[in-house]
């Protein structure tokens, strides 16, 4: 009998084109996502040396960092943004890659656009030159972030020199509690590993709390993957998964469909694969997450307190506790639901799905935005936001005083106009705490959709339940 | 890519943990579609006062460090996104080598596709290191990849470990790419035979 894989071992195994002596492994990519920011010089690189895109039917390219989420008939005013996303279009003119340009319906932050359209399959190995390809790994894909070097390297070659990760599972097990979502999930998760727990991983999602997630929930888990360090995130692919591909624009038609899910429900972690790390957590135990600091790591639950660097006995960790406290602008001990926020941002490829959209909007309903609290809603794709319109999602936000925005990434990294000012602070859906990440000293407290709209109402972090 | 061989410098220490991409280089400088000129952002909120005026206490700013060309830092450099604006923004500045206990896996890989040598030590020499750079201008540390040696201001060698491909690549200066389409009969029958089972 041949030895009990894992899950990834499998995809792995799949796409060896050639291994050298030292173990380094030459990769053959399925699917390549490229966006304005990380391709410029990759495609400037191919034209200079006079090599051509291998597989431009394995591309496919989407403006998102750098579009504005207002009006957009009158183009980008911000000129090196402007000239980024042209650079964009002109590359795939002249490589022959599809783009779906900002006037498209179905343009969105490429994490959004690739599932949507049946392009991110499972058994895949999938790029994209953005840490938070992951997400792709809800899918049961091999999905990483790349940098723009092996952008290039991709485009020419299809492939990609790799070393393999380190198995590890991670196992939430028992019911998903009523007021707990995907992101509280990851967020708890982060917490107990730390930014660098996953370090040259790929994480293997499982147990009941994460299996009864929606392809949205497990897409949220797998994006902020990378928070923890791990290059890679993935879930088995099962039912929820072909419901959710079938169907799609690029998926697999006819009798292709039948062969695909064949194959894919082959995709799985056999029984007595041995996992490098195995992390075993109880759902009863997880509660509504929020951060405090400036890493996705520094988690607690909304019913907590700031923590008191005085308790840290490492000197390091002591000393970067203080540096996140004087920038977030907090006192240890402070209960967080005593936090007043100026922003909220519902939005980015962590969570800004139809069912992101729709978790806020549940919580804005007939209710009004606390005064004075600036809101950003700001859909994942055009097709989410045309969704969302469907359902009157829009109306429900706009009644409540909440701003409706065009699809892009937004506030998630602040390359737009959508930013913090300097000591504002916001209650975000998006992944990254990092000093600056939402605008040059803007403070950020990551939580789920739900937590997000909430703190918009109360002008302060709260949880949900204490919303009369 | 340039090779990378020996090198002798000051090595500026900044001793703080997961310092991110974002703080390296924050993504409004992310605009460029050119690979050079991004030092002058480099660490930007570290660097400057919001006036734009230097901060006298960060360690690039001081007189002893300016031309450093090895950073000593703490673990998890370089977390975060995959922006290789990070390491083009340290080669831009000069900085060609990174001593830290552990490293975000796309930043190393990143970097060392831009020919910028990245070491992990262990605890120990961590602290010898960080003590040495502490000591400004005349503590000089000479890094010598072919023999993997460090060499201290007092003459102290710390010994590190680097995959033997990686290693090969930075001495000659190799792109990656022209190894890779050297290979292109292997890509071209692995086509095939996924084509024929996986048709989609
Ligand atoms: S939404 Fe944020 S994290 Fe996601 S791709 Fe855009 S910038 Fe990156």
């Amino acid at each position: 009998m041949s030895k009990a894989t894992t899950l990834y071992d499998k995809i792995w195994n799949a796409h060896i084109v050639d291994e050298q002596d030292d173990g380094t492994c030459l990769v053959y990519i399925d699917r390549h996502l490229v966006h304005e920011v990380t391709s410029p010089q990759a495609f400037e690189g191919l034209r200079d040396s006079g090599r051509k895109v291998r597989r431009a039917d394995k591309t496919l390219a989407v403006a998102d960092h750098n579009v504005p989420t207002t009006d957009r008939s009158a183009g980008i005013e911000n000129e090196e943004s402007r000239i980024q996303v042209e650079a964009l279009e002109k590359n795939c003119a002249d490589f022959g890659v599809e783009l779906y340009s900002m006037d498209d319906i179905r343009q969105g932050i490429c994490h959004v656009v690739g599932p949507e359209q049946g392009f991110t399959l499972p058994g895949t190995t999938l790029v994209c030159g953005d840490s938070h390809t992951a997400t792709h790994g809800a899918f049961g894909a091999m999905a990483f972030g790349i940098g723009t070097s092996e952008v290039e390297h991709t485009l020419a070659t299809q492939t990609l020199l790799l070393t393999k990760c380190r198995n590890m599972r991670v196992t939430i097990n028992g019911a998903l509690p009523a007021s707990v979502t995907a992101k509280d999930l990851i967020l708890a998760v982060i917490g107990k590993i730390g930014t660098a727990g996953g370090t040259g991983a790929a994480i293997e999602f499982t147990g009941e709390a994460f299996q009864s997630l929606s392809m949205e929930g497990r897409m949220t888990v797998c994006n902020m993957t990378i928070e923890g360090g791990a290059r890679v995130g993935m879930f088995a692919p099962d039912e929820t998964t072909f419901e959710y591909l079938k169907g799609r624009p690029k998926s697999p038609k006819g009798g292709a469909w039948e062969l695909a899910v064949e194959y894919w429900k082959t995709l799985k972690t056999d029984e007595g694969a041995v996992f490098d790390e195995e992390i075993v957590m109880e759902a009863a135990d997880i509660k509504p997450q929020v951060t405090w600091g400036t890493s996705p790591e520094d988690v607690t639950t909304i019913d907590g307190h700031v923590p008191n660097p005085a308790d840290e006995p490492d000197e390091f960790r002591r000393n970067k506790m203080e540096r996140s406290l004087e920038y977030m602008g907090l006192e240890a001990g402070t209960p967080m639901k005593d936090i007043k926020i100026d922003t909220v941002f519902i939005g980015s490829c962590t969570n800004s799905r139809l069912e992101d959209m729709r978790a806020a909007a549940e919580v804005a309903k007939g209710r009004k935005v606390a005064d004075g609290v600036r809101t950003l809603v700001v859909p994942g794709s055009g097709l989410i936001k045309e969704l969302a319109e469907q359902e009157g999602l829009d109306k429900i936000f706009i009644e409540a005083g909440f701003d409706w925005r065009e699809a892009g990434c937004s506030m998630c990294l602040a390359m737009n106009d959508d930013k913090l000012v300097a000591g504002e602070r916001s209650a975000s859906t998006s992944n990254r705490n990092f000093e600056g990440r939402q605008g040059p000293g803007g403070r950020t407290h990551l939580v789920s959709p739900a937590m997000a709209a909430a703190a918009a109402i109360a002008g302060h972090l709260t949880d949900v339940s204490d919303l009369d | 890519m340039e090779k990378f061989e020996k090198l002798t410098s000051v090595a500026a220490p900044l001793p703080l943990i997961n310092v991110d991409t974002d703080m390296i280089i924050p993504a409004r400088f992310l605009k460029t579609i050119k690979r050079t000129g991004l030092g002058t952002d480099l660490f930007s909120t570290l660097r400057f006062n919001e006036d734009g005026s230097d901060r006298e206490d960060f360690v690039l700013n001081q007189a002893a460090y300016k031309d450093a060309e090895v950073l000593v830092t703490g673990e998890n450099f370089g977390c975060g996104s995959s922006r290789e604006h990070a390491p083009w923004a340290l080669m831009d500045f000069g900085i060609k080598c990174v001593i830290a206990p552990s490293f975000a896996d796309i930043f190393y890989n990143n970097s060392f596709k831009n020919g910028m040598l990245l070491i992990k030590l262990p605890p120990e020499d961590m602290a010898k290191l960080m003590e040495d750079a502490e000591r400004g201008a005349n503590a000089t540390v000479t890094v010598d990849l072919e023999a993997q040696e460090i060499t201290g201001p007092d003459g102290g060698l710390i010994k590190f470990e680097i995959d033997a491909f990686k290693k090969h690549c930075l001495l000659n200066g190799l792109d990656d790419i022209g190894l890779t389409l050297q290979k292109d009969e292997k890509i071209d029958a692995f086509e095939e035979q996924q084509n024929a089972a996986h048709p989609w």
